[in-house]
C-alpha cells in the first residue's frame, strides 16, 4: 500500500513537469507518475550513422510506428492527419521542433472578435506574467522588436539566420510580407547547465547536446531538488472515486506490471490532448456512467490538431540543409482575420532550413523528383542540399465530431483500452489551408525555387492535441473551471493541452504551459479553499 | 532470428538485383550502386521492423518477374519490372525503396561523394553563418499588426 499523497500529477511531459516545479514551493507530498522512463542522450539518433533512419523506427513521431513499451497505440485510421507524440520524462519536449510562439491575445477572444467557436475565459495579459516564467525556465532564444506579436523580451539571443533564412528572408522582403527568426526553446549561448546549439540540425527526435529544451532537464531537475517525486514507468489505467464523488487515487501499473492503488487528496491531469480523454473516459464508474468529469458529455469531443500545409522546393544555392536546427524563421502576415481571404482567423507560416541526404532521398523518390536507374545520381545532387520550405500552422476551430474516443477492441500492452480518433479537417481550415498553399509558393517563387511539392495535410502531423477537456465558466459548455479545475470532481485538475478552446494557428507548447504554470498559481492562491 | 534468415536466398538475390536498378553505379560521380556488397550487408543488418514490409514487395517483385531472379532478366526487362513495381507504389514498395536509400545515402563512400562529411551530427556539430541582419530592417520598421482586445 503506498503512502497517500498531497498531489498526484499524472504524466511528467511539458505540463506535468511545468505544474509540479511549480507547486513545489507549497512543500506539499507531490508525486507524478509517468508511463515512460529517463531519457539516455547518449543513444539519442544523432549520435549514431543512422541518424536519419532511426525517424522511421524507434524514433518515429508516430507512437502506433516507433511502438516502444512506453507507447501505447491509437486507432487513427478514421483520420488524415496521425498522432503523434513522445511518452518519457520529457514527454513531447523529447521530441519537437522547439519551435516556441505563444498565442496571440485575439486568439482567446475568437467569438468576440470573429463570432466563431468561444471565448476563453481568461485572456492573453492572464497568461503574460506565467509566459515570461516558463519562458525562462524553459530558456528561450529570440530577438525581441517583433512587429507581429506582442512585446516579449527572449532571455537568449536568436539563432542565426544562415543560409536558408537569408534567402528566405530575401523572398519575403520581395514580397513586402512580415517574417521574424523564430523564438525557439534551443539554447544560443550557455543557459542553466545547458550548453549552447552547435548545430546537430536533427533536433526534433532529442538533442543529443542538450541544447534543445525538454523538461527531463529543465524542470524536473528543479522539481526533484524540491522534493517532488517522480516514478517511472507507471502507466496509470483509472482515476477511482470516493463515495462523496471526489477523486480517492489511482490505479496504475508499476514499473513490473504489479497493479498499485495510489492515493491522493488532488489529481492532477497532465497527459496530453489524447492521453487525458482517454484516462477520463477510462474512469467511467457507476457514479460517472459517461467517465469521470463528463457530465457534458465534452470530455474527447473538439478535437483541434492544426492541420500543416507544408511546401517546398529546391534553389540553386546550397541551403543550412540538415545542419542547422530546423527552426528558422516564422510569419504572422496572415495571422490575424481578414475575411477577404475567404475564411475567419489564420495561420503562421513556419520556415525550414532544409533536411538531410536521406530523408531527401525518401521524400523526393516518392514525389516522383529522384528516378530510378540512369539519372538518380544527377538528379539527387541537384536536390540534395537545396531544399527550402516552410509550413502554414492552420488553426484548427474546435468542432464537436472531431474527437477522441476508447476504442472497442485497440488495447495497450497493460490491456489498458486504447484511444480511437476520428477527425475530419473544417471548411474554414481547409480555406486556409489553400490559402496558405498559395502563398507559401509565391514565397518560393520569390526564392527562384523549383520543383515545388505540396504535402497538405502532413500525414504524421498531429503534433498538437487540443481541446478534448476544455475550460470555461459555464458547467455546461466545459469540463473544467477558468483555473483548470473540473465542474464535477473539486479536486481533479486537468494542465495540458486537453484545456484548449481553441488552438490558434502557432506550436502550443509554450502556452501549454503557462496554462500550466498559472493553473498551479491558482491552485497555490486557493489552498485552503481549493474545493469550495 | 537476424532479418538476414528471414529473407531466403532468392529474395536476398532479388533485393540486391532491385537495389542496383534504384541506385545503379555511378563512374561519373565515383560511387558504387546500391547493390555494393557492403550496403546489401547493411540493409540485411538493419531491416528490423521493416522486414515483413520487405518480404512483400520481394514477394510482388517475383510476382511481376514471371518467378524469374530478377538479375537472370535482359536489362531492358529487369527495367519493366522496375518501373512496374514503382508504379504499383503502396506502403510495401514504399518500405523497400526506404530501406535502400537510407543505407546508401550512409555509406562513407556516397556520403563523401556528396561533399559532406561521413560521421554522425554529435558531438562536432556543424558550423551555421550568422547571415545578413540588415534584411529584417523593413520589417522592424513595420507598426504592430497584431489585434489588441
Amino acid at each position: 500500500m503506498n503512502d497517500s499523497v498531497d498531489v498526484l500529477i499524472i504524466g511528467a511531459g511539458a505540463s506535468g513537469a511545468a505544474v509540479a516545479w511549480s507547486l513545489a514551493d507549497t512543500r506539499m507530498h507531490i508525486l507524478c507518475l509517468e508511463q515512460g522512463g529517463w531519457m539516455n542522450p547518449a543513444n539519442y539518433p544523432s549520435t549514431g550513422r543512422d541518424w536519419e533512419a532511426r525517424a522511421f523506427g524507434d524514433y518515429s513521431p508516430s507512437p502506433n510506428i516507433r511502438a516502444r513499451p512506453e507507447d501505447y497505440p491509437i486507432n487513427d485510421d478514421n483520420s488524415p492527419i496521425k498522432v503523434v507524440n513522445f511518452n518519457g520524462v520529457g514527454g513531447g519536449t523529447v521530441m519537437y521542433t522547439a519551435h516556441f510562439p505563444r498565442m496571440h491575445p485575439s486568439d482567446f477572444r475568437v467569438k468576440r472578435l470573429d463570432g466563431v467557436a468561444e471565448d476563453w475565459p481568461i485572456d492573453y495579459d492572464t497568461l503574460v506574467p506565467f509566459f515570461e516564467e516558463n519562458d525562462r525556465m524553459m530558456g528561450v532564444s529570440g530577438l525581441a522588436g517583433d512587429p507581429g506579436v506582442p512585446p516579449r523580451n527572449p532571455p537568449m539571443p536568436p539563432l542565426p539566420l544562415g543560409r536558408s533564412g537569408t534567402m528566405l528572408g530575401k523572398a519575403v522582403n520581395r514580397l513586402g510580407w512580415h517574417w521574424w527568426p523564430s523564438d525557439t526553446t534551443v539554447a544560443t549561448v550557455d543557459y542553466e547547465g545547458r550548453s549552447r546549439c552547435i548545430n546537430l540540425g536533427h533536433c526534433t527526435p532529442a538533442c543529443a547536446a542538450g541544447a534543445k529544451a525538454s523538461t527531463d532537464i529543465t524542470y524536473w531537475p528543479a522539481a526533484r531538488r524540491s522534493g517532488v517525486e517522480l516514478r517511472t514507468h507507471c502507466r496509470v489505467r483509472e482515476i477511482t472515486t470516493n463515495e462523496h464523488g471526489m477523486a480517492a487515487g489511482v490505479v496504475y501499473y508499476d514499473a513490473d506490471g504489479v497493479e498499485q492503488f495510489q492515493a491522493a487528496e488532488v489529481v492532477v491531469l497532465a497527459c496530453n490532448g489524447v492521453g487525458t480523454p482517454r484516462l477520463l473516459l477510462n474512469s467511467a464508474s457507476g457514479r460517472f456512467p459517461n467517465g469521470l468529469a463528463n457530465s457534458t458529455g465534452l470530455v474527447g469531443k473538439n478535437l483541434m490538431f492544426h492541420p500543416y500545409a507544408q511546401v517546398y522546393g529546391y534553389v540553386a544555392e546550397e541551403t543550412d540543409s540538415n545542419r542547422a536546427p530546423p527552426t528558422c524563421l516564422w510569419s504572422k502576415e496572415f495571422y490575424e482575420t481578414d475575411r477577404s481571404r475567404g475564411f475567419v482567423r489564420g495561420y503562421t507560416f513556419q520556415f525550414g532550413r532544409g533536411v538531410g541526404p536521406v530523408v531527401e532521398a525518401v521524400a523526393s523518390e516518392a514525389k516522383g523528383l529522384l528516378p530510378w536507374g540512369t539519372g538518380h545520381h544527377t538528379a539527387f545532387r541537384r536536390l540534395n542540399g537545396h531544399r527550402l520550405g516552410l509550413s502554414a500552422i492552420c488553426e484548427d476551430l474546435p468542432e464537436e465530431h472531431n474527437r477522441v474516443t476508447l476504442d472497442p477492441v485497440l488495447k495497450d500492452s497493460h490491456d489498458i483500452p486504447a484511444p480511437r480518433i476520428d477527425y475530419r479537417i473544417g471548411e474554414n481550415t481547409a480555406r486556409m489551408m489553400e490559402h496558405g498553399i498559395a502563398r507559401a509558393k509565391e514565397i518560393l517563387a520569390a526564392a527562384e525555387a523549383t520543383d515545388i511539392c505540396v504535402n497538405s495535410p502532413i500525414l504524421y502531423g498531429g503534433w498538437h492535441l487540443l481541446g478534448t477537456a476544455r475550460m470555461g465558466t459555464d458547467p455546461a459548455r466545459s469540463v473544467v473551471n477558468e483555473w483548470g479545475r473540473s465542474h464535477d470532481v473539486k479536486n481533479l485538475f486537468i494542465v495540458d493541452g486537453s484545456l484548449f478552446v481553441t488552438s490558434g494557428g502557432v506550436n502550443p507548447t509554450s502556452t501549454i504551459q503557462a496554462l500550466a504554470l498559472y493553473i498551479a498559481d491558482q491552485m497555490k492562491q486557493r489552498l485552503a479553499n481549493l474545493f469550495d | 532470428m537476424s532479418a538476414d534468415s528471414l529473407l531466403t536466398p532468392a529474395q536476398r538475390d532479388d533485393l540486391r538485383a532491385i537495389a542496383g536498378v534504384i541506385i545503379p553505379a555511378s563512374a561519373e560521380f565515383d560511387v558504387p550502386g546500391a547493390d555494393d556488397p557492403a550496403i546489401q550487408a547493411d540493409i540485411l543488418a538493419t531491416l528490423g521492423r521493416d522486414t515483413s514490409l520487405v518480404r512483400e514487395a520481394l514477394d510482388e517483385l517475383a510476382r511481376l518477374a514471371g518467378r524469374q531472379p530478377l538479375a537472370s532478366l535482359d536489362p531492358a526487362r529487369r527495367e519493366a519490372v522496375a518501373l512496374e513495381l514503382r508504379a504499383k507504389g503502396g506502403a510495401a514498395v514504399g518500405t523497400l525503396t526506404r530501406v535502400v536509400v537510407q543505407c546508401y545515402y550512409r555509406d562513407d563512400r556516397v556520403v563523401r561523394s556528396l561533399g559532406l562529411e561521413p560521421r554522425p551530427p554529435y558531438p562536432k556539430g556543424y558550423v551555421l553563418e550568422d547571415g545578413d541582419w540588415s534584411l529584417l530592417d523593413p520589417v522592424r520598421a513595420r507598426p504592430p499588426m497584431w489585434r489588441r482586445t
